[in-house]
């Protein structure tokens, strides 16, 4: 499926890169010397989500957890879903990778494609063909996600040994690579070793290795700093964009830690309470963001190139999503909210080839409104 | 491992050792203590008694020499015959009985963990249902009264299985059945909502994410964490099979050993009764060891354990 | 498709007070957990089971015509009948009556066994817990020691040395069966202790006894009543199986199990009542503590439910 790491370099284009980061970042402490932002993003769409919902039905109720998301994957770039805890961004990489229980979960969209197969009419044993195969998982916690009865060369080899059918012996040869490739010195030796004898930051290193074993083109990465050291989360960044460089996998980001995205994402889908309020390049939701939720994002996040007194919080907090609001979610928490915005979920704006905003101060009439100065706060 | 090991054993041969003590001291802190008494008319079991326990001598020197035949397995002789002593009776009781609970451990372990691992795969729905069920009915059936309800329907109405003693595997349907029920209902239940929690866990979401087989997930990723909790209780589980092996010979008329101890407590052989404690004691704590051993094996962190549970 | 209507686009006016209100009626704990047994219907046929079962131990005996004790050996070994409900044993006493004396006992035997375990545990595991250090460790060590002893068979040496009544057997019972207790409060203790609102009183000057008794204590409760729930039947088992090896309460007073043991050797000539029910009850309350201790762990611990 995926072409060998050679062929792919030779391929790589330069992209606008670190020197443009909005975000004031470091030099790279990377450890081998890496071509900087090489990559292959192409026009080719590797994953396209429309109208995805996703609900379950619990004790007191049903949760509206993903409520109509839509966005594509193109191959090769680094898609950031970010937003506050419970906005629905894991569901919806859950439902992509299918690992959402049916019931009480339940699944309905436009079509969730991948290449060219929905991957929501794929019977669990087609679906077991693609998983850890096209598409592969990272998780947030790298101490909870191994499993801590098993040595760490079972885990990493029984996806290899069962799709593509490679012997015990290329099985291990495969997963030597692995480990050297995401940077985890003696790995012969370490095969043999358990979970609980590797630090956190290493282990997320296995489970990176264990996610790309297969080598997949699509790579959904859930919170994957966010249980490690500052320092490590730094070189765990480092790892990804090295990957991400030498296979040119695409990969999908869940995060809410804008540091994260500002230093590796291309694209940027904002989600809150279920939907994706607002997309667009990496540069253009820095600097250019429209919905007041991705605004209120930004400056709720230290910066170095603000002051601390213009850290504001937003206040109050999301909607219980067991019983949404008919009207837009962000409305109760929206300082420049209108009537208009608790009756009806406003249709989206494209503001450019790339940036799309639900918003309905895109409308005229709000516009108009603006100028006469009606939001003076 | 070895370190592990090691503090088990010491654990072990520390709680037998209180086990023996406890048990000496009880016995002769009667007034007029049963080793004593002149409960029998016998003259050969008198002079036993008083050769094996130094009946006149000081009580520690009684205690050090009794516990010096323990550590050499001489548990002493009959008060009620003379020509008996423990050993003999163990050495013909306990093969019986060992058999008895070896067979009744492999089968409530193997269906129990079955029935467990059936019903949390079909979580909340009827064959879950059922299963809990049965596991609730066999939790709150004593073992005595199944047996008693196993012979009147299937030995003396029925009359599919013999309805006592021990020579035939046709013969140990009835009882292993009766000691089992028990058991392999506790395991189904810890299996299931062990089994339940484990499946929840990052690394089975991880290892379905990787496409592994849901055959393999069960087998391999979440059956040996699930059976933690199962290993940690199998030694309040072999107590039970063990005192229940007591009234399911005596029930089955099983020349065993618990019909042995049954019979010296009906008839106050206190030395039969002393001997076979300190020997079923010894067993029991002995068999725990082993249970300790098999959870090392499953818990490759059990090493880092060890720093936490050191006093 | 709703009208977007011109005169929507106006702000909102902001008030603070319907943006949060509560929905769902907050109930106290107590409350919410009785709320959650009720719906347990398994578990409430249980507590009704069980609230028959103690009227009929109290008054059972008092209306029965039959005595307890006293033999009509004329009538021995009746099957049920009009006169005698549940028929008659070998030396014709009424074995109705006499189930229920039995429900007396068994009742008896099982509140007090948890009653006992329920305070010496909270002694000693509160003291192990709240203490902590080397108080701790030193007080864990002996149970673990104790815990690792065989129970029953040091029961069944206890009684032995103390000679069967029913006092002996609670003792005997008791002796050994605090320690579970001991260490599901110590691990609760330990658990609430670092509790902020144990460390604010403490910080007003509180003392040891009174935070232990006004805040850890009813904190810990939940997993301490599952655990005295579920002492009752296995104290109730324990009663019945010494019973019958011949370490019961003695005759001519009745118990389950020595009920049960007496029938064993006629159940081969067909006088099945004799043993089908005081089987039966042993076996419908231990159900019935069983399924009322699950759905009180359920009730109480909101985090387990499924």
């Amino acid at each position: 499926m995926t072409k060998p790491i050679a062929d792919e370099l030779t391929r790589t284009r330069l992209e606008d890169g670190a020197e443009s980061d909005p975000v004031a970042h470091d030099a790279k402490r990377g450890k081998v010397a890496k071509p900087k932002r090489k990559r292959t993003v192409t026009d080719e769409k590797i994953l396209e989500v429309k109208d995805l919902h996703v609900t379950f039905s619990t004790y007191g109720g049903t949760v509206q957890a993903v409520r109509g998301v839509t966005f594509d994957l193109y191959k090769g770039e680094t898609l950031a879903i970010v937003g506050e805890s419970g906005c629905g961004k894991s569901v919806t990489s859950n439902a992509i990778m299918g690992l959402i229980q049916q019931p009480p979960g339940k699944i309905t969209s436009k079509g969730v494609h991948f290449k060219s197969k929905d991957l929501t009419k794929l019977s669990k044993k087609e679906m077991r063909k693609i998983q850890g195969v096209d598409i592969s998982m990272i998780f947030q916690d790298p101490m909870t996600a191994l499993n801590p009865t098993l040595t760490i060369g079972e885990q990493l080899t029984e996806g290899v040994k069962q799709h593509k059918n490679l012997s015990g012996a290329e099985a291990k040869k495969r997963a030597i690579e692995m480990l050297n490739l995401v940077g985890i010195p003696n790995p012969e030796e370490r095969l043999k070793q358990y979970p609980h004898q590797f630090s956190g930051g290493m282990r997320q290193r296995i489970v990176i290795a264990i996610a790309l074993i297969c080598e997949p083109e699509l790579l959904i990465a859930d919170e994957p700093t966010t249980a490690l050291d500052v320092t490590i989360q730094a070189q765990i960044l480092d790892l990804f964009e090295e990957i991400q460089a030498k296979t040119g996998v695409s990969i999908i980001l869940i995060t809410h830690d804008l540091g994260v995205v500002a230093k590796i994402a291309d694209r940027i889908a904002v989600m809150y309470a279920g939907k994706v309020v607002e997309t667009g390049t990496k540069r253009e939701i820095f600097y250019t963001a429209n919905h007041p939720y991705t605004k209120g994002l930004l400056n709720s996040v230290p910066r170095l190139d603000l002051k601390e007194e213009e850290l504001v919080p937003i206040d109050g907090t999301p909607p219980d999503l067991f019983s949404p609001p008919q009207g837009c979610p962000f409305a109760p928490r929206c300082p420049f909210a209108m009537e208009v915005c608790a009756h009806v979920y406003p249709e989206p704006t494209h503001l450019s080839a790339t940036q799309k905003v639900d918003c309905w101060l895109q409308d005229e009439r709000a516009k108009k409104l603006i100028e006469d100065g009606a939001f003076a706060h | 491992m070895g370190r592990y090991i090691l503090k088990r054993f010491l654990m072990m041969l520390m709680t037998i050792f209180i086990i023996a003590t406890l048990t000496f001291f009880l016995m002769h802190a009667v007034p007029g203590s049963p080793l004593e008494t002149e409960r029998t008319t016998n003259e050969t079991i008198q002079a036993n008694l008083e050769k094996f326990y130094k009946l006149d001598q000081p009580l520690y020197i009684q205690y050090f020499d009794y516990m010096k035949s323990l550590a050499t397995f001489d548990f002493g002789p009959s008060i009620k015959d003379p020509n008996r002593t423990v050993n003999e009776l163990l050495e013909r009781g306990f093969p019986i009985s060992f058999e008895l609970g070896i067979i009744t451990i492999i089968i409530a372990v193997l269906s129990g963990v079955l029935l467990g691992i059936l019903a949390a795969l079909r979580h909340n729905k009827l064959l879950d249902y059922g299963a809990m069920a049965f596991a609730v009915i066999g939790i709150s059936i004593p073992n005595f009264v199944m047996a008693t309800l196993l012979i009147q329907q299937l030995a003396v109405t029925w009359d599919i299985f013999p309805p006592a003693t021990w020579k035939s595997p046709m013969h140990m349907v009835l009882p292993v059945l009766a000691l089992a029920t028990g058991p392999m209902a506790i395991i189904a239940r810890l299996t299931r909502s062990s089994m339940l929690e484990v499946l929840t866990q990052d690394y089975i979401k991880m290892a379905r994410a990787k496409g592994i087989k849901p055959v393999r997930i069960v087998f391999r990723h979440a059956l040996r964490n699930a059976m933690m909790p199962v290993v940690t209780i199998m030694g309040t589980l072999l107590a039970g099979i063990l005192t229940g092996t007591f009234v399911i010979e005596k029930i089955f008329a099983i020349p065993g050993m618990g019909k042995y101890f049954v019979d010296s407590i009906n008839n106050r052989d206190y030395p039969v009764i002393m001997g076979t404690t300190v020997f079923y004691s010894a067993f029991l704590i002995f068999m725990l060891f082993l249970v300790d051993i098999v959870y090392g094996i499953l818990d490759p962190r059990i090493k880092l354990h060890k720093k936490e549970g050191d006093v | 498709m709703t009208q977007i209507r011109d005169d929507w686009f106006h702000p909102l006016a902001k008030d603070g007070d319907e943006k949060e209100t509560v929905v769902r009626p907050s109930l106290s704990y107590w409350k919410d957990a009785w709320r959650r047994l009720k719906q347990n219907k398994l578990a409430m046929g249980g507590l009704i089971f069980l609230g028959f079962l103690a009227l009929m131990a109290i008054f059972g005996p008092i209306f029965s015509p039959h005595s307890v004790t006293i033999q009509d050996l004329p009538n021995q070994n009746q099957p049920p009948s009009s006169t005698h409900w549940f028929g008659t044993d070998e030396s014709g006493r009424d074995v109705f009556t006499r189930t229920w004396y039995g429900a007396r006992i068994s009742l008896f035997v099982g509140l007090m066994a948890a009653l006992i375990d329920f305070f010496i545990g909270i002694l000693y595991g509160g003291i192990a817990g709240y203490k902590g250090g080397r108080t701790d460790a030193v007080m864990m060590r002996i149970v673990e020691v104790l815990y690792g002893l065989p129970y029953l068979l040091v029961v069944i040496l206890l009684l032995v040395v103390m000679g069967p009544s029913l006092t002996t057997i609670i003792i005997a019972l008791t002796i050994t069966g605090w320690v579970g207790m001991a260490r599901i409060v110590r691990g609760q203790v330990l658990q609430v202790k670092n509790y902020e609102f144990v460390t604010a009183s403490k910080s007003f000057g509180a003392k040891t006894g009174r935070i232990i008794r006004k805040n850890l204590i009813p904190n810990a409760m939940g997993p301490i009543i599952v655990q005295m729930t579920l002492t009752v039947p296995s104290a109730i088992f324990a009663e019945a199986f010494l019973s019958f090896l011949g370490l019961g309460i003695q005759a001519p007073f009745a118990s389950w199990g020595v009920m049960a043991n007496d029938a064993l050797p006629v159940i081969i000539s067909g006088d099945w009542w004799r043993l089908f029910f005081p089987a039966l009850f042993i076996s419908l309350t231990m159900f019935a503590f069983n399924v009322l201790g699950d759905g009180l762990q359920d009730a109480l611990d909101p985090k387990m439910r499924g």
